[in-house]
């Protein structure tokens, strides 16, 4: 269809279409260029290619900020965290979508409201009781509060993946004798695989880039993720910006990696939860 | 059944809802985190509301609730449109704006303070030695906060321009056609048939919009920590200082009360909306 037939109407839409391509490209060029800068070069002009392709900032980079730890630790909560949202929001979303329980719409409500639940309104009590728990700088830990922040969007993905499937499946299982458990693992589980793997980027990808719980939960050396560390080494009166640019650019590379390969699921996907993260 | 949900509630339950309860408590009482504590009933309210920084981190949230309800919104309408007349470049074009979205709130806050912002190393600098004389906002209290704006808005407005073209692929072509015929342009278009053809989706977008206003954190802590001189303090950044480095546990969840009400009334009107989506 189409919309805007005159010729240089076209001309001036694909102009402003291009100045948004240059906005959002701009600064993901700039951290790419400059991560292969000294920082005399960045300093002279954040804008001029490199004289000479420092490969060796990310040597240093890698070295300085404790990448292949740190990166070790996002990998891990992101996995955790897949894990408990997936084993703990599928039964919830088909129990839901197919109103297994009277109680369904209640909860259903339940979980929606605490998507809008601010993270300030729980953070201060959950710190402090886990701090007396000693589950302060635990992996597992964060990944159960990921897990809770971040399945009610995955069980409302899911649910939309169970309603697509015809419920006469379940009915014939169920008159060929299954249990109901044995229809969730056997019918439901192969079904909602798709959506299964439309959760697992999302969550972890946000697993990944969580910030305030990261920087609250996860302080010491032996368990602080690739964002958080990155976050304290680097700061206003930081020096070496060519470094700094190369770990960000580590620190995404997979990120983008994944999302380049499998964009249509995370543009759908993100498109239609509604966590801001 | 209820073994099937119950694994999901009780992580809900155990993380959100019980810590949320007890900010209630937290926010009539002295308490320090560590200590017992102790009731102390309406003196945290009493001492926000004494407290100019808690009005001036109140105005801006309601700053930022107005320039994101407007900003990215009207950039992405108009991105969104403009895709939609051009098919072949919509998919290419849809993962460039997109891409912003997938950048961690902490790396997109340095490459701007490094590389845009900065004095020294950034766009900015060199536009100084251009002989373009531009100080850096993040150092002016009373301009910080639209530059961390600036870096939110960044990684927003791609995302909106993603959903509300997905939103305006479902207006009938039809009815586009037909105000083609009655020789609407392109703007007349936009507010006449898309605008109105995308109008849950807008709302939604908006009603949510309004709660992430009141709880912004991320990017206004990593980027100037609510400086300077308070100048980009919000109420989340002022509850997480009370709580975390004041040691004054009952302000910060008095302060979470107050932003907590806010975003509560876009609550309800989303939750009605949603659950009338949903069938729930």
């Amino acid at each position: 269809m189409n919309i805007i037939p005159s010729r240089g109407g076209r001309t001036i839409a694909l102009a402003v279409l291009g100045i948004g391509v240059f906005e959002a490209l701009l600064p993901i060029a700039l951290m790419l260029l400059n991560a292969f800068k000294t920082a005399g070069e960045i300093t002279e002009s954040p804008l001029a290619a490199p004289l000479h392709w420092r490969w060796e900032n990310f040597a240093h980079a890698w070295q300085h900020a404790d990448l292949a730890s740190s990166l070790l630790h996002s990998a891990e909560v992101a996995a955790c965290t897949i894990i408990l949202v997936c084993l703990t929001a599928t039964p919830c979303a088909y129990v839901l979508a197919r109103r297994r329980i009277r109680h369904w719409r209640p909860l259903s409500f339940y979980f929606m409201a605490s998507v809008t639940v601010p993270v300030q309104l729980y953070l201060f009590p959950l710190y402090f009781a886990f701090a007396k728990l000693g589950l302060v700088n635990s992996v597992p830990a964060v990944a159960v509060i990921y897990t809770a922040m971040y399945s009610p969007f995955s069980i409302f993905l899911l649910r939309t993946y169970v309603l697509a499937i015809p419920e006469a499946l379940e009915e014939a299982a169920a008159i060929d004798g299954a249990t109901p458990w044995q229809i969730y693992t056997r019918v439901i589980l192969p079904l909602v695989r798709p959506g299964l793997l439309t959760v697992a980027i999302i969550v972890g990808l946000y697993a990944w880039n969580e910030f305030v719980i990261a920087v609250t939960f996860l302080q010491n050396t032996d368990t602080v993720t690739a964002m958080v560390k990155f976050y304290t080494l680097t700061g206003q009166y930081s020096s070496d910006w060519g470094e700094m640019m190369a770990a960000a650019t580590i620190i995404v590379l997979p990120v983008v990696a994944v999302f380049i390969v499998l964009q249509r699921r995370f543009i759908d996907g993100m498109a239609s939860g509604a966590v801001k993260a | 059944m209820w073994l099937l949900v119950l694994p999901a509630l009780a992580i809900n339950v155990a993380i959100i809802l019980i810590p949320a309860l007890l900010t209630f408590l937290a926010a009539f009482s002295a308490w320090d985190g560590i200590g017992t504590p102790s009731w102390a009933g309406l003196a945290n309210f009493l001492a926000l509301i004494d407290d100019p920084i808690f009005w001036s981190s109140l105005t801006n949230n309601l700053i930022w609730t107005a320039i994101f309800l407007t900003v990215p919104v009207l950039i992405a309408l108009v991105m969104a449109a403009l895709m939609l007349a051009f098919p072949a470049a919509r998919t290419p074009l849809q993962v460039i704006y997109f891409m912003p979205r997938i950048f961690a709130a902490a790396i997109t806050g340095r490459v701007f303070q490094g590389m845009i912002y900065s004095p020294a190393t950034g766009i900015l600098g060199w536009l100084n030695a251009h002989g373009f004389a531009l100080a850096d906002p993040l150092a002016d209290p009373d301009r910080s906060l639209f530059a961390v704006a600036g870096v939110d808005i960044w990684h927003w407005w791609g995302f909106l321009a993603v959903v509300f073209l997905a939103a305006m692929r479902q207006v009938s072509v039809d009815q586009i056609e037909a105000a083609r015929v009655d020789g609407a342009g392109f703007t007349a278009l936009l507010r006449h048939v898309l605008l109105p053809g995308i109008r849950p989706t807008l709302t939604l977008m908006l009603i949510l919009t309004v709660i992430w206003s009141f709880t912004v954190f991320d990017f206004i802590y990593i980027i100037t920590r609510g400086g300077p001189a308070y100048g980009s303090e919000v109420l989340s950044t002022l509850a997480y200082r009370h709580a975390f480095f004041e040691n004054d546990v009952g302000q910060a969840a008095a302060a979470a009360i107050v932003m907590s009400l806010f975003g509560l009334c876009a609550t309800f009107a989303y939750l009605r909306i949603q659950s009338r989506e949903e069938g729930a």
